[in-house]
């Protein structure tokens, strides 16, 4: 007997956490199945939508203008802007006022903890009093323990792109140590404790370090690691004690921008009404007359069938494990969907480490419905495909990752809820 | 040639075919340092001088290759709830490598004459403890209950004063079973329930691995499982069995556990043999079988063992149509806030009760969200580490109070005790819920 649901969206990325809410908001039982609990982990929290046209070196100011200069087969042309502005209504929605950027269609641009600038359509709250675009003058302050961010170099660096605004990065101590290496998660639980400190509690012994060095600067930068679940209150505090904005600065894996955004989106899965399976991976399917019957659960060792109508496949590139590949050939992984690519895996990539790498646009190819294919053949009438596991456009140059996830997941999931 | 053609003619070998200890490179290897694991370790959260499971993990094992280095004492204080397996996003056999390192630390720089370690040795083999005092329920209760038994308990073992011992029940879940005539009893009962359910002639056969807790302790949810499978069909048998291991994995005591893996393997791998499949109704005994005996023996059957055994609410999801059955339930429970044990959400069937419940009438059901409840099997039974165990389950208690719920909801025996001890709920197995929708209404 299998778990039966309407629809089935595989892979719990923002892809299948968008999916699974478009579905489910069309009335469809939906169940959401990931791997891992946690796959947010490692991104930066920023919601990019497009930020460099195809070959072009300066960011894009409005997004969908180089829509058109795109190919053919990227998923933006196969979707259109309207689904991005859709995908993109679905996630100001679910993330409420954590998010801000959804006043315009134009890029805002973000200082990253490399000191460059990195376009985006939304970014969090906690970002917003950073942008490149607002010219005051700037702070940037390091954690000598927190390795990720070099406060003094981002600086260097940020003046050097041209921003408009003078920018100094200093370094200081925070008033509670750590073991060696210790995470990121450890500096925002003892902030958002307000843990007690021999010179006080911490978040007023760090403004106070902050405060020293702070020279008519009119906002500071702290890398992200500004509290967790009280990430608001503690940096309202810093901003009330310093007497000037506070920000973060997005920084590498685990990134707490991008935790506190997997926690905002599955939650609203739940209020959506989405069945949550974690722990175990899809491996395998049953197909019958062109249409997936029904997929299999891997649960350590014994497959366990789960029955949808239809299914969304969002397991994510060859990062995520949705593409594989061996010595010889590259595929999907639980459909075996065809991958093009070179037959000689010497050409899967570029000599030049910066060139343009043919494996970065690895993926299925889908039909306009999202629907996979082989040439022009549909393979399953019931199944659709979303965020990266698709192929055809090179997210990590373009900055177009979250932008596709959004706009793949809102198609896939809205119209497999409403062919119901 | 080519290079191409080159390493096309490279062909692999395995360098140490006759290890005889398991090889945790490739799950070493498989780490990337994103730290991932880190962010959701209990103990981390809550002890500032833990080196995470990143460390305890993969980063140990490296150090530690060259044999010119110990392995640090602080793995002692991994509680292992295995949160980070299910948080790593590279497939490290984390759980696996923090149990090789445990038990590294523990056989080979632990005293074995310390009071830590015979205490440990005693909660390890907890089985053998809980038999004793099962033998004679009412004595052991006064005994166990009695101030000076609880200041010895402290004073000479380290055991905390803080925690009563949990009560023997009167009589044990093998005694009810033997009494009410085994499995002759069992598989008439079914056979009555298939010929009401017009199931004629199926086989449906389960073997019961109801574990220590079950038997001694909270024998009503051994008895509610029994009731509700029979009551779907299926003929139950509860054969001979040993501690399923955790508490010895949890202590670092691997030869403990292999030898009770071993039995355990044999003779619920004839069972499987035989057609029957396996269920436990704590989610501990259900991982130890299904996950922790083949990452860390070598024993012949066990991946049979492993992949017929299943949690006991699990099964019936997997195997019955329960939203249909309990498409006409009408039940008047008192509000609820359910708990998912670490040990369910690593085998990924926690909740399955709850997302099952939610839609039947006259539920209200609540969650604590996604925390660790602190005690951890033996670990919060460890004077040294009550402290800590309580200041983990701190978040869990504060989303007991904040849950218009007064009755508990969790299928793991260890998660109930700290439920009770922080919160002073009563707490019930989803295999109750499930009787009492199914069964009795």
């Amino acid at each position: 007997m299998a778990i039966n649901d309407d629809v089935l969206v595989i892979g719990g990325g923002i892809a299948g956490l968008t999916s699974a809410i478009a579905a489910a908001k069309t009335g469809a039982q939906t169940r959401l199945v990931t791997h891992k609990q946690s796959t947010l982990g490692n991104a930066s929290g920023l919601v990019d939508v497009l930020g460099y046209a195809p070959g072009e070196d300066t960011p894009l100011s409005d997004p969908f203008e180089a829509f058109e200069q795109l190919p053919d087969d990227h998923p933006y042309s196969k979707v259109g802007a309207d689904a991005v502005r859709d995908g993109l209504a679905l996630f100001d929605d679910a993330v409420g006022d954590e998010y801000l950027g959804d006043h315009a269609e134009t890029n805002a641009l973000v200082p990253t903890h490399a000191g460059s600038v990195k376009p985006t359509a939304r970014y969090p709250r906690s970002i917003a009093p950073g942008l490149a675009s607002d010219d005051r003058d700037t702070l940037l302050i390091g954690i000598d323990s927190v390795t990720g961010f070099d406060a003094p170099m981002a600086a260097d660096h940020l003046d050097a792109v041209g921003v408009p605004f003078d920018v100094r990065g200093e370094t200081v101590r925070f008033p509670k140590s750590f073991p060696q290496d210790a995470d990121v998660t450890r500096y925002a639980r003892a902030l958002d404790r307000n843990e007690p400190t021999d010179d006080g509690p911490v978040r007023k012994v760090l403004a106070a370090r902050v405060d020293d060095r702070l020279d008519g600067e009119g906002r500071v930068g702290f890398p992200a690691v500004l509290g967790d679940s009280r990430h608001e209150t503690v940096r309202t505090e810093l901003q009330d004690r310093l007497g000037v904005d506070v920000f973060e600065v997005p920084t590498g894996p685990p990134s707490l921008p991008g935790l506190r955004l997997e926690d905002a989106l599955y939650e609203a899965a739940e209020d959506a009404g989405v069945r949550i399976t974690s722990g175990n991976p899809i491996v395998d399917y049953d197909a019958d007359n062109g249409r997936v019957e029904q997929v299999l659960l891997d649960r350590l060792g014994s497959e366990v069938p789960y029955k949808a109508q239809q299914y969304v496949l969002a397991t994510g590139g060859a990062v995520g494990g949705g593409i594989e590949s061996d010595r010889d050939v590259v595929t999907e992984s639980i459909f075996g969907l065809p991958v093009e690519h070179p037959d000689d895996r010497y050409e899967w990539f570029d000599d030049d480490v910066w060139g343009d790498h043919p494996y970065t646009k690895f993926g299925v190819s889908v039909d306009a419905d999202l629907r996979p294919v082989a040439g022009d053949d549909v393979q399953f009438e019931n199944v659709r495909a979303a965020g990266s596991v698709i192929g055809g456009y090179d997210f990590a140059t373009e900055k177009s990752g979250c932008g596709v996830s959004l706009a793949t997941g809102y198609v896939a999931g809205n119209t497999a809820g409403e062919l119901l | 040639m080519s290079k191409q053609a080159q390493s096309e003619t490279f062909d692999p070998v395995d360098v140490s075919p006759n290890a005889m200890e398991m090889d945790l490179r490739p799950g070493a290897d498989k780490c990337d340092k994103n730290s991932n694991c880190e962010t959701v370790c209990p103990v981390a959260e809550v002890n500032e001088d833990f080196p995470g499971p990143k460390f305890q993990g993969p980063e140990q094992w490296r150090l530690t290759r060259k044999g010119d280095l110990e392995f640090d004492e602080s793995v002692d204080k991994c509680l292992n709830c295995m949160r980070c397996d299910t948080a790593c996003t590279n497939d490290v056999p984390l759980g696996q490598m923090h149990n090789v390192a445990r038990a590294n630390y523990v056989d080979n720089q632990m005293s074995h004459a310390s009071r830590e370690f015979l205490r440990n040795k005693m909660l390890a083999n907890y089985g053998i403890l809980g038999k004793l005092g099962s033998m004679m329920p009412r004595i052991s209760n006064t005994v166990f209950g009695l101030g000076a038994t609880r200041w010895i308990n402290e004073k000479l073992l380290g055991f905390p004063s803080e925690r009563s011992f949990p009560d023997f029940a009167t009589q044990t879940f093998r005694g009810w079973w033997s009494d009410r005539g085994g499995d002759a009893t069992s598989a008439e009962r079914a056979r009555e329930a298939r010929k009401a359910r017009g199931e004629d002639g199926e086989d449906k056969k389960v073997a019961f691995f109801h574990g220590c807790y079950a038997n001694y302790h909270q024998t009503e949810v051994a008895k509610s499982m029994v009731r509700l499978y029979e009551s779907l069909g299926y003929e139950i048998t509860v054969p001979e069995q040993s501690c399923c291991g955790t508490p010895m994995f949890a202590n670092g005591m691997l030869e403990d556990a292999r030898g009770v893996a071993e039995q355990n393997v044999d003779t619920f791998g004839a069972l499987v043999d035989d057609g029957y499949d396996l269920v436990a109704t704590c989610t501990s005994c259900s991982m130890a079988l299904r996950k922790e005996y083949p990452e860390l023996f070598d024993i012949d059957g066990i991946d049979e063992v492993a992949s017929h055994m299943f949690d006991a609410v699990e099964y019936l999801r997997v195997n019955e149509d329960l939203e249909a059955e309990l498409a006409g339930a009408d039940v008047d429970f008192p509000a609820m806030t359910y708990h998912a044990p670490c040990h369910g959400e690593v085998m990924g069937v926690e909740g399955i009760a709850t997302e099952l419940l939610a839609d039947v009438d006259g539920v209200e059901l609540d969650d604590t969200g996604d925390v660790c409840c602190g005690l951890a099997g033996t670990y919060g039974w460890k004077e040294e580490k009550y402290e800590d165990s309580m200041e983990i389950g701190a978040e869990m208690f504060e989303a007991f109070e904040e849950a218009p719920g007064e009755v508990a909801l969790t299928e793991c025996p260890m998660c109930s005790a700290q439920i009770e001890h922080g919160t002073g709920y009563e707490v019930k197995h989803p295999m109750q819920l499930l009787e009492t929708a199914l069964v009795e209404s």
